[in-house]
């Protein structure tokens, strides 16, 4: 299968890049890694008249140290983000949910920035991002602006990045000391979860003290599980507690019904991978 | 259509490609290396992995223009003097193929697989398989392929 025609472009600055899109509106597309976009080319699903690759702008690669932040370039690769030793430190739940995304080779191609834009609820760096409070970075012909993971996604495939706008980085506030676990639920290798739960605690001998949880596929978008977490604080991080305060993972979801399970089953999964979640978060 | 300039197994190439152009087809079709396979056309079954700047990606999910300055190894890039690749020659004596047809990306993963983690444990390699799918050997000879290739004891 082969995409249909396009005009290419390699701007090499961001700037470069806004003017582009500035130019051509909406019949440009933004190309990072292409582990999302080329299959959906290649179905034809979508026939832009340019694409732009921000492949060749240095600026927008690598992460950084920002004080109580961490910045994630929009097109560090998923391979470079899960091998980088500040995010396992003060990230640590975006180490663990890329132990499990894609495939070797898809990790060596694919961006941070990339899956984030693409918003497939079923991605699994959103819910990550949403329980880590991340703050997305966009700029356009007006400047900079950043805008919270809570308004970031808006619905299936869909962000608030506009038209005419880039994802420039991803700003992660730091979670030191706090421990972390992904817990994805699939069928087959190398896939998409069809549930997955995102969690990090602060433990304080041995007692909750904070905890943020993300749920992947719950809902058009990702969605944090508030009422778990607001149950969470000041219980002991044993397997009776937990299992008590998971049981309301659920609550406000709208997840889909398919192939792989109907709505109720994956309410079903949610209260459980919470659970498992918070537990090996809590190192219990 | 747009100009590019790479290195494919260790020879110059130049030429005008249609943006379009996937790298598994600009390998194939302009360059005649048909030792890289397109297995599924999905981006899922890794037959057509090759290596850029020597990471291994899969071919038909990259864009030739994409390519532009890299440095491309294909299966047919491995072998040197008339000498298969260690990984090639494990493959050949673990009989980590029947139909032959996963082989190429295979190969090309493991490779990669092993520059990474030399020594890595069965676990480590069916996990950094992932991405690579095999319908006739069950992928067990595969497993102790890469093993025999990294000279640990083969246990799958
Ligand atoms: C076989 C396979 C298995 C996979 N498994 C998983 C999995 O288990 N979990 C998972 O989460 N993902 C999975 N993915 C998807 C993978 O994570 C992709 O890398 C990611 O979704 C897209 O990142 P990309 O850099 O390739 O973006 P692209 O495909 O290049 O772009 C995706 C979309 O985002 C837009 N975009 C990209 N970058 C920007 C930017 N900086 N600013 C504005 N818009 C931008 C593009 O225009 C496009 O619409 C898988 C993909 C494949 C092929
Ligand atoms: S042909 Fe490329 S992944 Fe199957
Ligand atoms: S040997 Fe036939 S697909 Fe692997």
């Amino acid at each position: 299968m082969i995409p249909a025609q396009f005009d290419y472009v390699a701007p090499t600055s961001v700037e470069e890049a806004l003017a582009l899109l500035a130019q051509h509106g909406d019949d440009a597309k933004i190309i990072a890694g292409g582990q999302s976009l080329l299959p959906v080319l290649r179905m034809r699903l979508n026939a832009p008249e340019l694409v732009v690759d921000l492949g060749r702008i240095d600026t927008l690669r690598g992460v950084r140290d920002d004080g109580d932040a961490l910045v994630i370039g929009a097109m560090t690769t998923h391979d470079d983000v899960s091998k980088d030793p500040m995010v396992a430190e003060h990230a640590a739940l975006v180490s663990r949910a890329m132990e499990h995304l894609a495939d070797a080779q898809v990790r060596h191609r694919g961006t941070f920035g990339g899956a984030l834009a693409h918003a497939d609820p079923a991605g699994d760096l959103g819910a990550p991002a949403m329980a880590l409070g991340a703050e997305f970075v966009i700029s356009g012909a007006g400047g900079e602006r950043r805008v919270g993971a809570d308004d970031f996604f808006e619905d299936l495939f869909t962000t608030a990045i506009g038209d005419d706008e880039i994802l420039t980085a991803v700003r992660i506030p730091k979670h030191t000391g706090w421990g972390a676990h992904y817990e994805k639920f699939v069928r087959v290798a190398h896939q998409w979860p069809i549930v997955a739960v995102a969690a990090t605690v602060r433990t304080e001998g041995g007692a909750i003290a904070e905890a943020r949880i993300g749920l992947t596929n719950m809902g058009s978008t990702p969605l944090r599980a508030r009422a778990v977490e607001a149950a969470l604080v000041g219980q002991p991080a044993t397997e009776e507690a937990v299992a008590a305060a998971a049981a309301a993972a659920a609550e406000g979801t709208n997840p889909p019904s398919d192939l792989n399970g109907d709505a109720d089953y994956r309410r079903h999964l949610a209260t459980v991978l919470t659970r498992r979640a918070v537990l090996a978060a809590a190192g219990v | 259509m747009t100009r590019i300039k790479l290195t494919v197994d260790g020879a110059s190439v130049a030429d005008d490609v249609e943006p379009r152009m996937l790298l598994v087809q600009y390998l194939r079709e302009k360059l005649g290396k048909t030792g890289t396979v397109i297995g599924c056309d999905t981006s899922n079954c890794g037959a057509c992995t090759v290596h850029v700047n020597g990471r291994s990606v899969k071919s038909c999910n990259m864009l030739a223009v994409q390519a532009d300055g890299a440095e491309v190894t294909t299966i047919e890039g491995l072998a040197k003097d008339g000498e298969l690749h260690p990984v090639q020659e494990a493959f050949r004596e673990c009989h980590g193929l029947q139909c032959g047809f996963c082989t190429p990306g295979m190969i090309m993963r493991s490779v990669d697989l092993l520059q990474e983690n030399p020594k890595p444990t069965e676990e480590e390699i069916r996990i950094g398989l992932e991405g690579n799918l095999c319908r006739c050997t069950g992928y067990h000879n595969i497993v102790r392929a890469v093993q025999h290739a990294a000279g640990g004891e083969v246990t799958a």
